[in-house]
């Protein structure tokens, strides 16, 4: 059976108290972490809908964490509001800095929580559902062999308060499946890949770097490949997920970032040789009454390194220096 | 009224007293279930998608037996104990919004409040019929009468209470009380229906129109000149009776004369007979603005109700005044012409109540507030443990 037909899922096979149930059995503790940032309108929704089922309902969340990086909206407030552990990234591991960048708060998450599996749920999910958290942890729950399971979804995107039937994932067929399916054929059966949901077993987790920014998804993608090869990834079918639209300028930036860091793998990994210094600036253009206007855009790709090479981190989950 | 009554009674307002703390511990199920229910449309005659969801949740929330019956109406039994003094109270909220489906639903929750398309009216008094059963484990209340929860389709408009009267009509039970919940606003209690009529006067006029006639203004001057003249009907005032003109529409653009308008309108009173006096004298200036304009004016009456109901001195009306002045709230007793209705028209002892406060009611923006619903939910509690109990009879 070929991995897709094997490794993919739909929420609905899964039921929560069964869930619980192995869960149980497999002695494992579950911390959902919701990366941050000026999410007010969301982040209360969330919290109240998730720790509802998931944590009270049913026990299968032990640590429902919001992690921000700096809101200047209520964020903070609404989230402990409704009862979430809130932290800032920038006061986890102070000693290591602070960037800001979704990947920055993934990675602190590692260190902060507690759990044997970490579940990352964004938090710009308009039509929150427990499915969003039970649906990934199914298969890792289920199968000893997956480690890391990725969301993917049917995404109508919503705008001007209308729903349109399709037109997700622009980056993702533009750029990224084009480029898995030069370099990395098998990872192109990923429906998803730059989905912001996923489960993740902390020894995997520990054991990847994190780019600070927009290239986290598609470095884990390729790292956990390399690594442990596609029987440790499984993909849910999470039905509808309405979120904001991003423009397309949005979308440019994101795309430079991801493939900088798409070009920083395959070149380590020895795939392209001799690659060449990269630019970070990204230009862009807007027309302002005729005149065009270029706009200089510099992103760099910062990346923390495994976890498990922080001392701290190691002293922290009592890991000697031999890994034991 | 025996004291042992009154007694039995006094206790139970003495318990509600301490029931709004006690049930912030249930804010993530109630604003759960309300975030999830109001995000998923349900306009009248299209509400399967909510049904299936809020069929799920009382499964998931303690409800047995749970299931759609023919007209989209969701059940759930919640039993009570065997020792043959059981009562059947059917607790009910209707599951249909007037919001079309491609309306934005979503809803956002803030600590003090939350707000979307129809969170007011009546996914919240969706939410709590959902979460009835959660409550009372959570809260250790065992009743000896069965509680059913329904959520009851096709109430709104066109729908005429559709689902609720079926469900009476056709329910194994026999039924001692009805309950309705209501999502606002909170000090509400009807406990009596006015006799209603709901229609919509379609205004036609055919392309070939001569102009040179009178009316020649178009279908929207034709409904215009009915208007006026329904305005010109005398309303008496005792018994109270109005006339609303609820939704115009009509034409295509400004520069076209349009050549269909409608409006939909209802007449309410306390009497039947006004009511059928009052759609009469319609059905007249129908017929004559009809005859000189030469338009194709029709009526159509999609919703009636009687008037009706118990007394202000009925035993479930007196009880339930008293537990809501026993919260600080005070009883603004308003007719109703919602599920109330039904339960009039089937001889079920039933008041609707308010749980929350609220605002912005119809709009997209619809908000209730969080903190009352505590106040609410402990209202309504002490109603199901006073019918329980044997005090509404």
């Amino acid at each position: 059976m070929s991995w897709l037909a094997n490794n993919t899922f739909h929420h609905s096979q899964f039921d929560l108290a069964e869930l619980e149930q192995r869960k149980r059995e497999a002695g494992v503790t579950i911390s959902l972490c919701i990366p941050t940032l000026n999410e007010e309108r969301t982040i209360g929704k969330e919290i109240v809908v998730l720790k509802s089922e998931l944590m009270e309902r049913h026990r299968l969340l032990d640590e429902f964490a919001v992690i921000d990086s700096g809101s200047e909206d209520a964020t903070r407030e609404v989230a402990r509001a409704f009862g979430a552990d809130v932290y800032s990234a920038a006061e986890i591991l102070p000693e290591c800095g602070d960037h800001r960048g979704k990947g920055e708060n993934l990675w602190k998450a590692i260190y902060q929580l507690a759990g044997d599996i970490i579940v990352y749920v964004d938090a710009d999910i308009r039509n929150i559902h427990p499915r969003f958290v039970y649906g990934l942890l199914g298969p890792l729950l289920s199968r000893p062999e997956v480690s890391y399971c990725k969301a993917f979804y049917d995404r109508p995107l919503a705008e001007s308060g209308r729903l349109r039937p399709s037109g997700g994932g622009r980056v993702t067929e533009i750029l990224i499946r084009p480029l898995f399916s030069l370099f990395f054929p098998e990872l192109s059966a990923l429906i998803q890949p730059l989905s912001g949901e996923y489960a993740v077993r902390r020894e995997v987790l520990e054991q990847i770097p994190f780019p600070v920014g927009y290239g986290v998804e598609t470095s884990h993608l390729i790292d956990v490949y390399h690594r442990w090869g596609m029987s440790a990834f499984a993909q849910t079918d999470l039905d509808r997920r309405i979120h904001t639209n991003q423009s397309t300028d949005a979308l440019g930036r994101m795309a430079f970032g991801i493939l900088q860091t798409f070009l920083q793998r395959i070149d380590s990994l020895e795939i392209i040789r001799d690659l060449p210094e990269l630019n970070a600036t990204l230009n862009q253009f807007m027309v302002d009454q005729g005149r065009y206007e270029e706009l200089a855009h510099e992103i760099r790709v910062l990346e923390r390194p495994p976890m498990i090479e922080l001392p701290a981190y190691r002293e922290k989950r009592s890991i000697d220096n031999t890994g034991a | 009224m025996n004291e042992t009554t009154v007694t039995g009674f006094e206790s139970i307002v003495k318990r509600i007293g301490d029931l709004p703390q006690a049930l912030h511990g249930l804010q993530d199920v109630l604003l759960a279930n309300l975030a999830m229910i109001a995000e998923i449309p349900a306009p009248t005659f299209a509400e399967g998608a909510r049904a299936a969801f809020v069929q799920e949740r009382f499964a998931e929330l303690g409800y047995a037996d749970c299931s759609i019956d023919e007209v989209g109406n969701v059940a759930g039994v919640l039993s009570g104990g065997e020792n043959g003094d059981v009562r059947n109270i059917l607790l009910v909220a209707h599951i249909d919004t007037p919001v079309a489906a491609t309306v934005d639903h979503t809803v956002v929750v803030q600590p003090d409040r939350v707000t979307g398309p129809s969170v007011a009216d009546n996914s919240l008094g969706l939410a709590v019929v959902a979460a009835m059963p959660a409550v009372l484990e959570r809260l250790g209340l065992s009743l000896r009468s069965t509680v059913l929860g329904l959520a009851c389709s096709r109430g709104l408009g066109r729908g005429n209470l559709e689902g609720v009267r079926f469900f009476l009509e056709h329910a194994k039970l026999p039924l001692q009380f009805g309950l309705c919940v209501e999502g606002v606003q909170l000090g509400r209690l009807s406990y009596t229906s006015i006799g209603m009529i709901r229609g919509e006067i379609a205004c036609e006029v055919p392309e070939e129109y001569d102009w040179t006639r009178f009316g020649a203004g178009g279908a929207i001057s034709t409904l215009n000149d009915i208007i006026s003249r329904m305005l010109e009907i005398p309303t008496p005032d005792r018994p109270r009776t109005t006339i609303v003109l609820g939704r115009i529409e009509g034409g295509t653009s400004a520069s076209t004369i349009a050549t269909r308008a409608a409006l939909q309108f209802e007449v309410r009173s306390e009497s039947g007979a006004t009511v059928r006096q009052l759609l009469e004298d319609i059905s007249e200036i129908i017929e004559e603005v009809s005859s000189q304009s030469g338009a194709d004016i029709r009526m159509t009456v999609f919703a009636r109700r009687r008037p009706g109901g118990i007394a202000f001195t009925h035993p479930l009306v007196r009880r339930t005044r008293r537990l809501m002045q026993s919260l600080s709230l005070t009883p603004r007793l308003s007719p109703s012409t919602s599920e109330l209705s039904a339960f009039i028209d089937n001889r079920v002892p039933a008041v609707t109540v308010g749980l929350s406060s609220g605002e912005s009611l119809g709009h997209r923006n619809e908000t209730v507030r969080i903190a009352p619903i505590y106040t609410g939910l402990a209202q309504l509690l002490g109603i199901v443990l006073a019918m329980d109990g044997g005090y509404c009879e």
